[in-house]
């Protein structure tokens, strides 16, 4: 009895000694740079979408800020009318959502198979080589993954065209940089050829982490490892896979600029299947400068960003509760 | 002896729980042929840079060249300055923005890791709304480069992304579940400052965590070309990055090559055009290849600690 009543009050002492505002003033210089870094780089961009709803007109010069306050009119809605009213809106939303949808699909099936496979290896000594190769990818830029691509599909010297010449199957000519059925699935593939090594060992740490009991138990009970992976693995794996989902289901509206731009090696011919909205942002942002609808998509990535994330954490939460992000 | 012998059991019943070796089979070839899958393309590039130019116009690109050379690497060699700066500025580039990242994550993930500071609750949601929405590309351009001026600068490379409410997140959780309590408490009954705690009690403590933080960091920014891509211009060449000189040398050796035809067959033969550029990934690629086996661990460590919800 003494002990329960005594507990709560020395609680309360540590407390005080702990959280004086000298304290607090002192973790708060701690984290003063970390805070104005976030200031600066996070909060001040967020109102600077301001000039989504701005005309903006540069005079030559003069300072950006007054470019924007001063020389630009508002201009209300007028910037994403014309972006909904121009041609390449449409694709580059369906790109985007497509690939993205497919991307999230495949990224929760492919991985989650894998680790579940791997696991079962015999050796685990050929499991650790194996998963160390599938998670070179994950290191590598794509600056350096698009020259491997253009190894294999360079049109004069690239190695598909030789194989195929030398087996008398094609002329050993084809335009691959020009082949959108082709990119298509390719942008697929190397979607999953750079992130699988990397979703297959998150899952795979959560697998090891489950308990051998309950196998074991499931076992004893005549369990096969069909049944066994259906009501023991996958279950235990639930929370991460919906967290990977929101996060995923969150940036449905981001593409990998990398991937879309630069393994692709910007060809012309393949724009309808690669531009994205990243894509589309920054060639309106700097290769052939337009910024009102520039700025009028990223605001509008961002704004579609954060709903969805917003649903989906909701979504999840409410299926299970434990599975949410925040 | 008993508990030997039940682990023995445990094993046996381990044992009986695998699958059948024809299945195991199959497995494991699926496993090795996404292994290859993953590590070919790395190896032709490889064998490309030490082939001939040669073999590579005769035959193109292949896993089994005629002849073997070292030219495009002495050509690397010779032109040092262009691709030397180059990987200097790569690695300035690396370490000032891991540690710069580090302090950044480090303390902020201290701060929302003790339990009695009062702005606790303020910052959390402080770092977690970037997390949810950001201002996009076009805002963040037009604020770095007009505002803070940061085109064709290092710091251009260097500030935008040297943090992230993603790893602030892992710090924090780290600090929670490694730090004692206790060790703090203890630390501030002798009366050392909040300063001083951090750096010399938590971080010694937390060292796999700042290893682990430190890679991601380290890795990120060596493979960065985002940043070079927007914040400089194609003419300042003396503070490219490796990454983004890979994307520009590939035209600078077309101009070369073209260039070299007007010079005759002579000249074209000594420029080996083709297999520099492999060289050149090379130089990107190998310094991580050989690193990361060795710091895997730690990646997933950090993974699955991230993965922890926020």
């Amino acid at each position: 009895m003494s002990t329960t009543t005594l507990k709560p009050k020395q609680k309360k002492k540590t407390q005080g000694t702990n959280g004086s505002s000298f304290d607090n003033l002192e973790i708060f210089l701690l984290h003063l740079p970390t805070t104005i870094w976030y200031l600066i780089f996070c909060y001040a961009p967020m109102f600077g979408v301001v000039i989504a709803f701005k005309n903006y007109k540069v005079r030559p010069g003069k300072s950006f800020l007054w470019s924007l306050f001063k020389n630009s009119k508002w201009c209300g809605f007028d910037n994403f009318e014309f972006l909904f009213k121009s041609s390449y809106f449409e694709s580059m939303l369906r790109n985007t959502l497509a690939y993205n949808f497919i991307f999230i699909i495949l990224g929760v099936l492919v991985p989650v198979t894998l680790a579940i496979l791997i696991s079962q290896m015999y050796s685990r000594k050929m499991a650790k080589v194996c998963q160390t190769a599938m998670f070179l990818p994950h290191f590598l830029s794509w600056v350096v993954i698009s020259y491997f691509v253009y190894a294999f599909l360079a049109t004069d010297a690239g190695l598909v065209n030789n194989i195929g010449k030398s087996l008398g199957l094609t002329d050993g000519k084809h335009a691959w940089y020009a082949d959108k059925n082709f990119w298509k699935y390719f942008l697929v593939f190397l979607n999953q050829w750079k992130g699988m090594g990397y979703g297959m060992v998150v899952y795979l740490a959560t697998i090891s982490g489950i308990d051998n009991e309950m196998y074991e138990a499931a076992l004893i009970d005549g369990a096969t490892k069909w049944q066994q992976t259906k009501y023991i693995t996958i279950p235990c794996l639930r929370p991460i896979i919906g967290i990977m989902f929101i996060m995923a289901i969150g940036s449905i509206f981001r593409s990998d600029f990398g991937l879309f731009y630069q393994a692709p090696r910007n060809s012309g011919a393949l724009v309808d299947i690669t531009q994205t909205i990243d894509v589309y942002v920054y060639k309106a942002l700097l290769e052939r400068p337009n910024i009102n609808m520039s700025s009028a998509s990223s605001l509008l990535q961002s704004v579609c960003g954060c709903i969805t994330i917003v649903a989906a954490n909701l979504v999840v939460k409410k299926i299970d509760p434990d599975a949410g992000m925040f | 002896m008993a508990k030997k012998k039940e682990k023995k059991i445990v094993d046996g019943l381990l044992k009986f729980n695998r699958v059948h070796p024809v299945t195991n089979v199959a497995i494991t070839a699926l496993f090795i042929f996404l292994a290859l899958l993953c590590f070919m393309p790395a190896l032709l590039v490889l064998i490309v840079s030490f082939s001939s130019e040669k073999s590579v116009v005769t035959i193109g690109y292949s896993y089994f060249p005629l002849e073997w050379s070292l030219a495009s690497y002495t050509y690397l060699f010779n032109q040092g300055a262009y691709i030397g700066k180059a990987f200097i500025n790569s690695i300035f580039v690396t370490i000032t923005g891991t540690a710069l990242g580090l302090v950044m994550c480090s303390t902020m993930g201290y701060a929302l890791s003790r339990p009695n500071y009062r702005l606790r609750k303020f910052f959390s949601y402080f770092i977690l709304i970037p997390m949810l929405f950001s201002g996009g590309l076009v805002a963040s351009y037009m604020i770095n480069v007009n505002v803070l001026g940061l085109k064709n600068t290092y710091w251009a490379l260097i500030l935008p992304i040297c943090c992230s409410s993603f790893y602030v997140v892992i710090m924090r959780t780290f600090f929670q579940t490694s730090v004692p309590e206790a060790i703090i408490e203890s630390a501030k009954i002798d009366g050392a400052r909040q300063i001083r705690i951090f750096a010399q009690i938590v971080l010694p403590i937390s060292l796999p965590s700042i290893a682990t933080i430190g890679l991601f960091f380290t890795f990120a920014y060596w493979n960065d070309w985002m940043m070079a891509k927007y914040y400089l211009n194609t003419n300042m060449q003396d503070i490219f990055p490796l990454q983004y000189v890979l994307i520009t040398l590939e035209n600078n050796i077309d101009f070369l090559s073209r260039n070299a035809e007007f010079m005759g067959p002579e000249q074209t033969n000594n420029l080996p055009a083709e297999t520099v550029r492999m060289a050149m990934v090379m130089v990107a690629v190998v310094p991580i290849a050989c690193s990361y086996p060795f710091f895997q661990k730690y990646f997933i460590s950090g993974l699955t600690i991230g993965a922890v919800k926020g």
